[in-house]
């Protein structure tokens, strides 16, 4: 789509883009390509010099169990919070939909966990199952169960799913609330004169209407769990037990930063790089289709 | 007459009551955590370390608020609060006003390199500061950045997605309005200030929800660059906060720092929550 009706000259819009432009170059394709090129390097002990390793990097990473591990973590995780954010919510913008009074205020005290940082709601979940004070891990205890996601690598999963997936809850159910509003109360209304009872309703008409809005949340919250959920991790479990929960992302600040292998953490970027492209083409492609209909 | 319109697929009786106790069910839930930690921080260090910790807010609110805003455990919680208000509202201002002015030249202007230029803003919707964190520090730090507002501002308004926006809205205003304003002789940006920036006042604000929101929870970031405790950011500083090693951390504190923490974002969101789920819904298109 173009203007028809647009200003003379070109220096001024020089100037106009300008901002955007040095900012993205210095804070954003320096750094990128910088990233790529360190990902072919290996810098020795010193930091002194490096020697070029063409692709060595991407081979070691690649052939590495830890690496390996790391990328099926990533799967379960994100797989586990995309579920465990998008299944409550739809239950719960469902029975909000229901109701014509008092929806809003419900509305209202649901946003709230979306406010909440990533880093906050991990302090939030850490301490109902701190293994001294927390509250849940008490009665789990009364229960006969001991829970110590300090040494249980499910558990920590279990536990960093739960805490990333919570703030998420309320921007599914935003979205499915908002979706469930839109859809024709007339076709409702015939499906029930048929005779059609509520989840009958549900399954048959309303679930295929959602299907554009599911799927569109499917990818968000992918990204997501690859990329802001950092913080639950950090103050959760620091990447433990045993990289139980070293998810791609931390693994390229605890490389990079914490271990100091500048190569390997870059050739990680570029995967993830890759991988976040491959995600961003996946949603435009949806976009653009659903633009079209 | 809404309820007329409804009344067919709606429950009545019974029904209704069973869904608004699901509802209330479903908001306890999802609340626990945060009243939980309001509990927290009403409490003394005692009842929390001998669990199970009440239910029911104590009477050290004060006491507790006090000891986080104006001593902290490394730096006062003030301190921090300020910081993440600076980077918050730095990044929505410094991000609404690149783009701004970004996609006026991008629409209304055809200049050389425009399509190269829209190209590479528009890359840079892929890579989220995460991915690219050890060169950008390094960046950061060559311009001695590090522990300042700038170096934790700069780097995360560097990205197109306001851009696109704007751009998308720039494209809705009617050509009549810009034709008027050329006869008219208007130069281009008494066009852009007088008619461009109020037509887009509700986008703009929608995105400085949006983005206050994106600025005030940031965490990785402010983690590596700000190693000067009186740098930290709320949101990064509570981690900071545990004890290393085996002591007992300073849950009440801890707690009330969590609460502060999550008050500014949710004001916002509450206050504006219109503007919010709008800006939300336009941004992920």
């Amino acid at each position: 789509m173009e203007k028809r009706v647009t200003f003379r000259g070109w220096l001024l819009p020089l100037v106009l883009i300008a901002p955007q432009v040095i900012i993205s170059a210095v804070f954003f394709f320096y750094p990128a390509a910088q990233a790529i090129w360190q990902s072919l390097f290996i810098p020795d002990p010193f930091g002194l010099s490096s020697q070029f390793v063409g692709l060595g990097n991407f081979e070691f990473l690649l052939s590495d169990k830890f690496y390996r591990a790391s990328f099926l973590t990533t799967a379960i995780f994100s797989t586990l919070v995309t579920l465990c954010s998008m299944i409550p919510a739809l239950f719960l913008a469902v029975i909000a939909d229901r109701l014509i009074k008092g929806s809003g205020a419900y509305r209202t005290l649901l946003i709230w966990p979306y406010a909440v940082a990533p880093a906050v709601a991990g302090v939030l979940w850490l301490f109902m199952f701190n293994t001294r004070v927390g509250v849940i891990s008490w009665y789990l205890s009364q229960l006969g169960y001991e829970w110590n996601h300090v040494l249980n690598g499910t558990e920590a999963m279990g536990l960093v799913v739960v805490a990333s997936a919570w703030g998420r809850i309320s921007y599914n159910f935003l979205f499915f609330f908002a979706a469930l509003q839109s859809v024709p109360r007339s076709v409702i209304e015939a499906a029930a004169i048929d005779g059609a009872h509520f989840w009958r309703r549900f399954f048959t008409i309303v679930l295929p209407l959602l299907s554009p809005t599911a799927f569109f949340l499917l990818v968000v919250n992918v990204v997501y769990s690859f990329f802001e959920t950092f913080g639950v991790i950090h103050t959760i479990t620091g990447g433990g037990p045993q990289q139980a929960t070293t998810i791609l992302v931390y693994k390229v600040f605890s490389d990079g930063f914490v271990g100091q292998d500048l190569g390997s953490s870059s050739a990680q970027s570029v995967i993830l790089l890759i991988v976040v492209g491959l995600l961003t083409v996946i949603q435009f492609k949806y976009v653009e289709k659903r633009v079209h209909y | 007459m809404a309820a007329q319109q409804h009344g067919m697929v709606e429950k009545r009786g019974a029904g209704i009551w069973l869904t608004h106790a699901l509802m209330i069910l479903g908001v306890l839930v999802i609340f626990f955590p945060i009243w939980l930690a309001f509990v927290a921080s009403t409490v003394s260090q005692p009842e929390i370390v001998r669990p199970p910790m009440p239910i029911w807010p104590g009477d050290q609110f004060w006491e507790n608020y006090k000891a986080a805003l104006f001593s902290g455990v490394n730096v006062p919680v003030a301190t921090m609060l300020f910081n993440s208000l600076v980077m918050a509202i730095g990044i929505a201002v410094g991000k609404i006003a690149i783009s701004l002015l970004s996609a006026f030249a991008i629409v209304y202007f055809k200049f050389p390199g425009r399509t190269t230029f829209f190209w590479l803003i528009f890359l840079t919707l892929m890579l989220p500061v995460e991915v690219r964190i050890v060169p950008t520090f390094e960046v950061v730090a060559g311009f001695g950045m590090l522990n300042s507002y700038g170096g934790l501002i700069f780097p995360l308004i560097a990205s197109a997605t306001a851009t696109f926006l704007f751009r998308q809205f720039f494209l809705t205003i009617p050509d009549e309005l810009a034709e008027a304003a050329r006869v008219d002789g208007a130069r281009p940006m008494r066009f852009f200030i007088d008619i461009v920036v109020p037509m887009s006042r509700t986008n703009i604000a929608a995105l400085f929800v949006i983005l206050f929101i994106y600025g005030w929870n940031q965490y990785l970031w402010p983690l590596l660059i700000t190693t000067d405790p009186e740098m930290n950011t709320i949101v990064m500083g509570i981690k900071q906060m545990f004890p290393s090693g085996d002591d007992v951390a300073n849950w009440p504190v801890i707690m009330a720092t969590s609460i502060l923490a999550m008050i500014p974002p949710v004001i916002v969101v509450v206050s504006m929550q219109k503007l919010f789920v709008r800006g939300l819904v336009d941004s992920e298109k």
